[in-house]
């Protein structure tokens, strides 16, 4: 076990993944020479010279599309957005490209493409850096949407996307960057297709992912501290859902408790509640309770900022509601 | 006095065991009232008692298990005169033009004194309940389905609240809801409302809900019952394709004409020309019973019915040569659905003369079935599907159904069988006579 940073976990995965394949390559906003906006791509200019990190014009159109270009040229590329309020620039490539061409060439053209990118509230960056929109992208069939929430998962999750012949999009939790824990030395790919139980209870299930586990993670220990048991389950992976893991907690605590850092109407936390409606209605024993973030652009000012995302005790609140 | 004896509710049934006693001692009964439910190894059956009198002794209590012909309970004989005519009174040989309804008793008159009650203790309106027993009694069943309480209970004029998961748990585990205090801050009722489990019952999710046929039970059943109609019963097998335009024509004018609760599908003119024919063809409608067939003098039209949890009932449509098109819509829709929600009555698992089993729902062409034991017979249809066929000298298209008939050999030839499926196919070019 060697102590590390979420930071430095992707940047191990990014490293193996440029060696263990020549055809990968990554590019994006300040990838290179500036070591990336977050840090995450320090020093492999150096390592992999420029042919393999590319630094790119201001355009997340245009990088985009020449990803989806590389990608159907035979390449693997990696490509970074600085945040996911910028990829909105490039939906248009992401989804009427990369998420198409498979379906509308009759199945020739797989475009195996990874897009890294941040997302999330919690550091001041206002409301043009710190959206959480990965719950619009899991709507759009032909993608696959995955939020590493662990440093194991940072590590390993990257590989796993870049094996995948199709369009993987990876969220990364601007708060999580400095997060430091004990990562195996022998950490390596990780599957993306299924949700993990980061935490066993009895009492009542709380979904989370990416940003969010921790939260939920500390508000389980508030729970339990109370008497009260709760399981927490990490999404891991958004589209396509894991589904069974869900139904499959839900049926032994029999109470729901969902947290996703998208705002409440039409997100992801509803399609959940939506799903556990349908097939596991009658073993619901309270309603279905969703933490999300309050409807409004994220604010800049701390304190409104803070009120603004799910914390502990918001969902400690809807914990103890469901428990009646 | 008479012993009121568990009755043999199918070839197949050794045993049964109470489930709940409709009748205490004291109670007047009448024959043909509901007096008890029995589980069977397919379902919990409403069992008819078969004398007049009073209940002076119950003998096994719910819960016990007995073997077919035990003393269950013991009714003294009725008070002289006083005994009105049977409801279940036996049905004149042959058709008559109408169904002896005329001096038609009114629906209270037909519920049973245990219904009667029941439904006073619970508060239900008589008038307002739809009777699915025979002759549209009132049963047990029927005021169950009306309690208003079943659904929502009302408590200080406020509907009670009940998670879902509480309202399964109390139908499995046969709590009643209304008798129960919520715990929790937001007034609704959680399961750990409900009492806890006693130690007598089993596991929550093992124990199988009231009503419901225990699958592995039904499925033992159904292979003794299918292996012991192939070991014994020689069967013949035959088919004829019949065209359905004139019938499905009239069918389609017919239903424009009523309103669409009353229509009727094609399975009913299939049901009820079958019925039509097994008079027409006594010869297969029957029973075989000590090395000979006992025709019967009445058509019990056995449905094969596929349950949704899997396995098969097959409950009879009584005198379903004598129902109009109509009414054997409504007791075909009313057979399935009890026999899915498993308040079937004894009766009807045991008197079926000739069944039919109609698969064309789930799109087979033909079905050769395996006769049911100790009928003689059984009618199996395919999916009503427009296929090509010669018209006169023309290629026309026309909707077409394959029906067949499983004959056993002892009893009759395939001769009989072919003037049977023939008179099937002539009936369904006169739907407007069936």
């Amino acid at each position: 076990m060697t102590k590390t940073t979420y930071r430095e976990a992707l940047r191990e995965g990014l490293r193996e993944a440029l060696k263990e394949d020549d055809r990968v390559f990554m590019m994006g906003e300040d990838v290179g020479r500036y070591g990336g906006c977050f840090g995450v791509s320090l020093g492999l200019l150096e390592e992999f010279g420029p042919d393999r990190i590319r630094d790119t014009p201001l355009s997340e159109s245009a990088f985009v599309g020449a990803g989806i270009g590389a990608a159907l040229g035979g390449l693997r590329p990696i490509v970074e957005i600085m945040t996911v309020n910028f990829s909105l620039l490039a939906l248009d490539q992401i989804m009427n490209n990369a998420a198409t061409l498979l379906h509308m060439s009759g199945g020739a053209l797989n475009v195996p493409l990874v897009i890294r990118m941040t997302t999330g509230a919690g550091r001041q960056l206002a409301a043009q850096h710190s959206h959480s929109l990965e719950g619009w992208y899991a709507h759009i069939p032909g993608l696959k949407v995955i939020t590493p929430s662990t440093l194991e998962d940072a590590r390993g999750m990257l590989l796993t996307a870049l094996r995948d012949p199709d369009p993987v999009l990876l969220f990364e939790h601007g708060s999580l960057y400095n997060v430091s824990e004990e990562l195996a030395d022998d950490a390596g790919a990780v599957d993306i297709e299924r949700a993990a139980v980061r935490r066993s209870g009895k009492d009542l299930t709380i979904t989370a992912y990416g940003g969010t586990l921790r939260t939920a993670l500390a508000a389980a220990d508030d729970l339990a501290a109370q008497g009260i048991d709760a399981e927490v389950i990490d999404l891991r992976v958004l589209r396509p859902l894991d589904e069974a893991a869900i139904l499959a907690s839900v049926t032994r605590t029999h109470r729901l408790v969902i947290v996703d850092e998208g705002w409440r109407s039409g997100s992801l936390s509803a399609e959940i509640a939506a799903r556990v409606a349908e097939k596991a209605l009658y073993e619901l024993d309270a309603p279905i309770e969703r933490v999300c973030t309050a409807e409004v652009p994220i604010p800049y000012a701390k304190q409104l900022e803070e009120a603004a995302i799910p914390r502990p005790a918001d969902i400690v609140a809807a914990a103890k509601r469901a428990v009646g | 006095m008479a012993d009121f004896l568990m009755p043999s509710l199918g070839a197949d049934m050794d045993s049964g065991t109470i489930i709940e006693w409709l009748v205490a001692p004291g109670d007047k009964v009448q024959r043909g009232d509901i007096v008890a439910v029995v589980d069977t190894a397919k379902a919990a059956i409403e069992v008819e008692c078969f004398t007049s009198g009073t209940v002076e002794e119950i003998l096994v209590p719910p819960g016990t298990s007995v073997a077919v012909g035990t003393p269950l309970a013991r009714i003294g004989s009725a008070e002289a005169g006083s005994e009105p005519e049977p409801p279940v009174a036996p049905l004149p040989e042959r058709p008559v033009p109408a169904l002896p309804e005329q001096p038609r008793r009114s629906t209270i008159e037909l519920a049973s004194p245990p219904a009667r009650s029941f439904a006073a203790q619970v508060g239900v309106d008589l008038e307002t309940v739809r009777g699915t027993g025979r002759d549209g009694r009132i049963t047990h069943a029927d005021v169950e389905r009306a309690r208003p309480d079943r659904r929502a209970i009302e408590i200080g004029g406020g509907r009670l609240k009940i998670s879902p998961y509480a309202r399964r748990l109390a139908r499995e585990r046969r709590v009643d809801l209304s008798s129960l205090e919520p715990g929790s801050a937001d007034g609704a009722l959680r399961a750990r409302d409900l009492p806890a489990i006693t130690p007598a019952s089993t596991t929550p999710s093992a124990e199988p809900p009231r009503h419901t046929a225990d699958p592995v039970a039904l499925r033992q059943t159904i292979a003794a019952l299918m292996a012991r109609s192939k070991r014994e019963i020689p069967h013949y097998y035959l088919s004829a394709t019949i065209d359905l335009k004139a019938a499905t024509d009239w069918l389609r004018e017919y239903n424009l004409a009523v309103p669409v609760t009353e229509r009727v599908v094609p399975a009913a003119l299939l049901l009820k020309a079958t019925a039509l024919a097994a008079v027409k063809v006594p010869e297969l409608n029957g029973h075989w019973k000590d090395g000979a067939f006992r025709p019967s003098a009445e058509v019990h039209l056995g449905v094969a019915v596929a349950l949704r949890g899997g396995g098969l009932i097959a409950p009879a449509i009584a005198d379903a040569d004598r129902l109009s098109l109509p009414e054997t819509m409504r007791r075909l829709r009313d057979l399935v659905s009890r026999t899915r929600s498993g308040s079937l009555r004894g009766q009807e698992l045991t008197t079926a003369t000739i069944t039919v089993t109609d698969l064309g729902d789930n799109g087979v062409e033909a079905v050769h079935g395996v006769i049911h034991p100790p009928q003689v017979a059984l009618v199996g249809f395919g999916a009503i599907t427009p296929r090509p066929c010669a018209v006169g000298d023309l290629i026309g298209i026309r909707p077409l159904v394959t029906a067949t008939l499983a004959g056993d050999h002892r009893a009759t030839d395939g001769a009989t069988g072919a003037r049977f499926l023939k008179t099937v196919t002539a009936l369904l070019q006169k739907p407007e006579e069936l």
